[in-house]
């Protein structure tokens, strides 16, 4: 398109509607709460890292919740941590979005029948929007949940109900 | 360095009168057994003796030893009356170059036994977990409350071999 590289040596013209526009604002920055719980989070932080490079899909760690767009629970869900991991969730400001990470997240993973100290799954405290399969899944893997997130806000609206 | 037997008839001379020491080989180890009532004077007597000097708890565990009276719930889980859970001591003396193993057993029932967290400081928490996990109540303790699971747990010991899950806890539900 050349749109960004010649930005100021030639004039250009997009069209867009505000809807995607917006919508491609919203899913280019998706700051994510930096939060990590167990053996997934070290995947997680990989992701991070230069080699798999989260930030060039805009996704930064960002230490406040209230700043954040996306929580990834990356790791083993304990009732203790659950409770925290609930107001954690709701202290972050709408649009938020969750993505489960590994199987321990998404339904209680190795723990879930003599794991008396885990909860059977994050969605039983807070909504999820995208499961990560995996024990633990691989960056790559985390990545695909980041652009199924994407493809979610892409196709959301403002006007028509989802 | 002094060997087992060696400590043991120092213990058993030390603390004659009672039929409280006791010794037992469990697996490969030599193992001596304390009543409940007398483990902090033991371990006191451990740790200051010329020629002992147990200056280190390695480790404390609870054990749910599973002796008691087993009733086959409907649900295929089992209820155990009876019998007794355990305490071990495994300690050493790093100046000294011995290492010791102490066992209180107490009643499934009446879990009460005495803490060693005035002997060996590092026996706070250890006896918080193994009350956590076992419910064994260390009297004497400093700060007796759960470790590992929330405090607020009211769901029983989850280390005891008749321990079943509650439906919820905190309105999450529990089971898979
Ligand atoms: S899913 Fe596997 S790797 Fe991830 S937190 Fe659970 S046990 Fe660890």
């Amino acid at each position: 398109m050349g749109f960004l590289d010649k930005e100021f040596t030639q004039d250009n013209i997009v069209v867009t509607n505000l809807e995607a526009l917006l919508n491609w604002a919203r899913l280019s920055s998706i700051w994510q709460t930096t939060f990590g719980i167990a053996c997934c989070a070290i995947e997680m932080m990989a992701t991070s890292a230069s080699h798999y490079d989260f930030d060039r899909f805009g996704v930064i760690p960002r230490p406040s919740p209230r700043q954040a767009d996306v929580i990834i629970i990356s790791g083993t869900v304990t009732f203790k941590m659950a409770t925290r991991i609930k107001r954690i969730y709701e202290q972050m400001p709408e649009p938020k979005f969750v993505i489960s990470m590994g199987s321990c997240s998404n339904c209680g993973g190795p723990y879930w029948e003599h794991g008396y100290h885990v909860l059977k799954g994050v969605d039983r405290v807070i909504p999820v929007d995208v499961y990560v399969p995996g024990c633990p899944p691989r960056p790559e893997a985390l990545l695909e949940g980041l652009l199924k997130l994407q493809e979610k806000i892409r196709n959301e609206s403002m006007i028509k109900s989802a | 360095m002094k060997s087992f037997e060696e400590i043991l008839e120092l213990l058993k001379s030390n603390f004659s009168g009672e039929n409280d020491i006791s010794s037992s080989k469990e697996g490969t180890e030599d193992i001596i057994n304390v009543s409940p009532s007398l483990i902090k004077e033991v371990s006191k007597f451990l740790a200051s003796t010329e020629g002992l000097e147990f200056d280190s708890l390695i480790l404390l565990s609870g054990v749910d030893d599973e002796n008691g009276e087993k009733v086959k719930q409907e649900d295929e889980s089992i209820d155990i009356t009876g019998g007794t859970l355990s305490v071990y001591y495994h300690i050493e003396s790093v100046k000294l170059v011995h290492k010791l193993i102490l066992k209180v057993s107490v009643e499934r029932e009446n879990p009460v036994t005495t803490s060693v967290s005035s002997v060996w400081g590092c026996a706070n928490w250890h006896e918080r977990e193994a009350f956590d996990m076992i419910g064994i109540i260390f009297n004497e303790h400093p700060d007796l409350k759960r470790i590992l699971m929330p405090y607020d747990w009211e769901g029983g010991y989850p280390l005891r071999k008749d321990y079943r899950n509650p439906e919820f806890y905190n309105g999450m539900k529990v089971p898979y």
